[in-house]
């Protein structure tokens, strides 16, 4: 089939993309654009664009004087990197071992991580949360980077290690036979080669963490281990929600998001395996 | 320095054995290709070799000492990996100096090593690019090159030649004779193509299902087969195997005859048949003439030969190139 003759077809095609992409990228849309306003235009147009008269400030100032903003930013960022650093690592560490070695109970390890894959994590709380006093961890952000990187794992093992069986074994063993260690082998032949999938792995692990409200409100609810989601909430009252400011923390929020996403999915497009083999 | 003894060598992955026993002396400079059909064990023979598969059982000695226990990279071998297996991220150059680096080796000495790698594969103008700027060809000698800075014991090729056009295989091989030729070297080279084992082998050990059916320099198997396997194997086209009963003799159970033994005569020969199907190579010709009872026959014929599709011939026998094999397929002897 010509190029020509599929035309109505790539049409169609993009006109749903696109479709999905706005309805998708609204309700950020609506937040963005609230958070510049003030609070009665907020409600009375909440659609429209901020102009002269309703244009304000005001979210963004209560935020950077009420709130303890940076330092939950600074938590936030800490949990996120140091989680998504632990997953990566471990998880491409357990994967390699999972796709590589023989041993007893090779299949067995991959199905039980599969079924934390399947398990969500939270169904665990109350036994993480004893685990956690237990440890004397109680509103550290060390607790939060632990409970993530659990969280992370299963999926980051279950992707990589299908990545990993796909690296070319000849490439592994003119390591070996060259003199390097497994450890050698590991970081610098098959980590760069599987960097596109880890890429995958770290998109996928970052934004449940970043966004997550649940583990930090509960094991970490003090306010100098606050992460950026729990801290917004201190805006949004029983009877009272200033939604300048809550508008405004969210706005933020997605900043950072958005920064380490870009970063790695310029990762995912660039690739280095042409001409490691054949 | 490289003489390599296996013995009783079995390998087992899980309930599948692979090797069911190798015994295999290699001398110092010797050329050995190991040669046999797809899943025979070849590759997994290399790799215990190697020492990058265990075996089950049996012992791999290099120059006596057995290195049963010994990691890959302290075994004095170098391999040559089908897929060339470069290392992507480092230049030629460094592709080459690696192991050595890794062995410690003074930097003036690596960069001996790599200038003679260098000019002995002609790698002169690349040693600064990456692996994916260059053809495969060039990966391939890149590949060797890496071998060759190792100086080692035992080079071990595992089929190194399969990833490559046909012309560029040719001269590929004859880089190699010259190479083997050059270094003394001794070297075990895998392969499933009889035409590299006969043009490149001192010897050639040929395996088939995890058993060495035979060994022997290229003109002994040809010559002499010890069974209708190895026979069928070597030599290309084909030999052809007839039923003994269907050519009225009773003295073995299968006769074998190659393409380039057999004659066409219009007038009388050892089988009658018509013509199926010619094929014309420009030095020979390959004529099929289907024999009835005895099978279609291939027949080689040195020149320009036409026949017409149809054609009643007789092929007459070279008698005394004839194999017989008995009702094991083993060969009890040659000629009528």
């Amino acid at each position: 089939m010509s190029a020509r003759q599929s035309t109505p077809r790539a049409v169609a095609a993009h006109a749903i993309l696109i479709a999905y992409t706005l309805i998708a990228l609204f309700p950020v849309f609506v937040i963005l654009i609230n958070s510049f306003k003030s609070r009665a235009a907020i409600f009375s147009q909440p659609l429209s664009l901020p102009n002269s008269t309703t244009f304000s400030l005001l979210g963004y100032e209560t935020v950077w004087a009420q709130g303890n903003f940076i330092l939950y930013f600074q938590n936030s960022v800490i949990v996120t990197v140091a989680s998504l650093f632990c997953v990566l690592l471990f998880g491409a560490m357990a994967a390699f071992a999972l796709s590589e070695y023989r041993f007893r109970g090779n299949s067995l390890v991959v199905l039980y991580l599969a079924l934390g894959i399947m398990i969500p994590i939270r169904l665990g709380t109350v036994a993480i949360l004893q685990l956690i006093v237990a440890s004397g961890l109680v509103n550290t952000l060390a607790a939060l980077i632990l409970v993530y990187t659990a969280q992370g794992l299963p999926l980051s093992v279950f992707i990589l290690s299908e990545f990993m069986r796909q690296v070319s074994g000849d490439l592994k063993n003119a390591g070996r036979i060259d003199g390097l260690s497994e450890y050698r082998i590991f970081f610098r032949l098959v980590l760069p080669i599987v960097r596109p999938a880890m890429a995958t792995v770290a998109v996928f692990t970052l934004i449940p963490i970043w966004n997550d409200l649940w583990f930090p409100l509960i094991l970490a609810p003090a306010e100098n281990t606050k992460t950026l989601t729990l801290g917004s909430q201190v805006f949004i009252g029983q009877f009272l929600t200033n939604w300048n400011a809550v508008l405004a923390s969210l706005s933020l929020a997605i900043l950072p998001a958005l920064i380490l996403y870009l970063i790695f999915s310029r990762q995912l497009i660039r690739g280095i395996t042409s001409g490691a083999v054949k | 320095m490289g003489a390599l003894t296996l013995s009783g060598i079995h390998k087992s992955f899980g309930a599948v054995h692979i090797l069911k026993g190798i015994d295999l002396d290699v001398a110092d400079g010797e050329f050995v290709i190991i040669v046999g059909p797809s899943g025979c064990g070849k590759s997994t023979l290399l790799r215990v070799i190697a020492g990058l598969e265990d075996a089950t059982s049996g012992a791999v000695k290099i120059d006596g000492a057995d290195v049963g226990h010994t990691p890959p990279a302290e075994r004095g071998i170098a391999m040559v990996f089908q897929s060339y297996a470069l290392y992507p991220h480092l230049n030629v150059r460094d592709n080459m100096a690696l192991g050595l680096k890794h062995a410690k080796f003074p930097k003036e000495e690596i960069a001996k090593r790599v200038a003679q790698a260098t000019k002995m594969l002609s790698l002169g103008s690349y040693l600064e690019r990456r692996p994916a700027e260059l053809s495969g060809g060039q990966r391939q000698r890149v590949a060797v090159g890496r071998a060759v800075v190792r100086k080692p014991k035992l080079f071990l090729f595992d089929e190194p030649l399969s990833n490559l056009d046909s012309i560029l295989r040719v001269n590929t091989r004859l880089e190699l004779a010259r190479l083997h030729r050059e270094l003394k070297a001794t070297m075990i080279y895998v392969t499933h193509d009889q035409t590299e084992a006969m043009t490149l082998a001192d010897r050639i050990v040929i395996l088939r299902d995890g058993v060495v059916e035979q060994i022997g320099t290229p003109m002994e198997l040809y010559n002499a087969p010890a069974n209708v396997f190895v026979a069928g194997f070597i030599g290309s086209p084909q030999m052809n195997f007839i039923d003994a009963a269907a050519l009225g003799r009773h003295d073995a159970v299968t006769i074998g005859v190659r393409p380039e033994h057999i004659r066409l005569d219009p007038a009388a020969g050892d089988a009658a048949g018509a013509v199926t199907h010619i094929e014309h190579l420009g030095a020979d010709t390959n004529v099929y003439l289907d024999c009835g009872k005895a099978g279609l026959l291939t027949i080689r014929l040195f020149g320009h030969h036409d026949f017409d599709i149809g054609a009643k011939l007789f092929a007459r026998f070279e008698q005394d190139k004839l194999f017989r094999f008995d009702g094991d397929q083993r060969a009890i002897g040659k000629g009528a």
